[in-house]
């Protein structure tokens, strides 16, 4: 483990209850990279948030925020210090008006950036004496990001942060976490299960299945390296066992024959072109597609 | 000059900026001299990633095709690299539009000449070569 990176799991477990959440999980998140962390619901997603935030105890494996350890108590007063963190939930006091909220989370945190603080009331247009209860979700979404986006925090995590947001309320969040890249120093760790945002917004991706990371990398190096070779044959497609790295998966179907590749695809048409298939396709795959390739199906 | 890369087409979008500079330069939509928006503007317009649009520009520069002037921004490039690129593609273009006019003759539809090209590129790209 070094301290290279902002957040660095390796074989990470998590058991509750007999249910184990997360089985093996190994990430390494660079410093100032927005990092999607992709994965259906119940994959695991919000479980590593919690230990990454020291709200729940690894069962075995390690996880490490800044280079310090999640699971010691000081050293995730400081991480926690250190990091804005959104939940799903968008934990509020309802109570509350919207300014009473930000005049209460301001004293929490010395480095309280004022200026950002005016800059997203008036961009998101957040009603200041309105009570949080009366918030519409949208609002509700926009006040927590602000409450963490003031902090002057470091890293920012963010468990499904448009969940339940409209297509145009989904773009300002994108927008303001993209600006926000723009001009601060910080890195973006949010897990999501919308395949769109991901592709739209990050630059490194994690997908995440039953609790184990099945893709990992740069998101413009899966979209060069990834491909689909299709052959097509005069009679039924052979059953050919590729030597060639790289095949993710070979279905045959009929005179068909797919295969996925995740890297090294010159390799794998060389070995394709000698079963004399009729034609040969080699189609660039979107991360939609790699997503459903590579996680499991409804049980 | 408009931007429009699309994030879900599994082709990388410094990739897609790329080609639209280099496409708005070849149409006379982008001169020479001329300045590009900045990487913190076009990504928040774009609402894509800045080191996305940090990237895109930096390979430009690499090919010689802007300039990054510290602190000014960027700027299309005014040598005679980018006016070569511009005859190299105008010539390109003539090609394709050619063999595009064979292709409609045969009764090729455009979505099927699209799928043409994209497998060919695929095909011929060397998988990783565009890695810094």
């Amino acid at each position: 483990m070094s301290d290279r990176f902002v957040i660095e799991t390796a074989d990470l477990r998590k058991n509750y209850d007999g249910v184990e959440a997360v089985r093996g999980l190994s990430l390494q998140v660079s410093g100032g990279s927005i990092y999607g962390f992709l994965g259906r619901n119940g994959a695991g997603k919000t479980t590593t948030i919690k230990v990454l935030l020291g709200m729940a105890r690894p069962t075995s494996g390690h996880a490490r925020v800044f280079g310090l350890p999640a699971d010691a108590e000081d050293a995730s007063v400081e991480i926690r210090g250190r990091t804005g963190f959104v939940s799903e939930e968008k934990e509020l006091y309802d109570y509350m008006t919207v300014e009473e909220m930000i005049r209460f989370t301001a004293p929490f945190f010395p480095r309280w950036r004022g200026d950002l603080e005016q800059r997203y009331v008036h961009k998101f247009e957040l009603p200041l004496d309105r009570k949080v209860k009366a918030l519409s979700r949208g609002m509700r979404t926009k006040l927590a990001l602000l409450l963490a986006l003031c902090r002057g925090a470091e890293l920012l995590i963010l468990d499904e942060p448009t969940s339940g947001l409209d297509p145009a309320m989904t773009e300002e969040v994108l927008q303001a976490l993209v600006s926000h890249v723009a001009s601060e120093e910080m890195t973006v760790f949010f897990s999501s299960h919308q395949i769109a945002e991901v592709d739209q917004i990050a630059d490194h991706v994690a997908i995440i299945d039953r609790g184990r990371a099945v893709v990992t990398g740069a998101l413009d190096d899966l979209r060069e390296n990834f491909r689909r070779i299709q052959l097509v044959f005069d009679g039924d497609a052979p059953e050919p066992a590729f030597r060639a790295p790289g095949v993710v998966r070979v279905r045959r179907k009929g005179r068909v024959l797919t295969v996925l590749s995740s890297a090294g695809a010159e390799r794998i048409l060389d070995e394709a072109r000698a079963l004399n298939p009729v034609s040969v396709d080699v189609v660039p795959v979107t991360l939609k597609e790699i997503f459903l390739e590579t996680v499991t199906a409804e049980d | 000059m408009m931007f429009r890369p699309n994030p879900s087409s599994g082709v990388p979008i410094y990739l897609q900026l790329m080609e639209q500079v280099k496409h708005g330069i070849e149409t006379g939509a982008l001169r020479p001299g001329e300045q590009l928006p900045g990487i913190r503007p076009l990504a928040e317009e774009l609402v894509i990633n800045p080191n996305t649009v940090a990237k895109a520009y930096r390979e430009l520069e690499h090919e010689g095709i802007i300039e990054l002037r510290h602190g000014a921004g960027a700027f299309v490039s005014a040598t005679a690299r980018a006016k070569k690129l511009t005859d190299k593609l105008r010539a390109g273009q003539a090609i394709v539009a050619a063999a595009m006019e064979k292709l409609r003759a045969r009764g090729v539809t455009d979505e099927e000449i699209r799928r043409l090209f994209e497998a060919e590129l695929a095909g011929l790209a060397k998988p990783g070569g565009h890695r810094e």
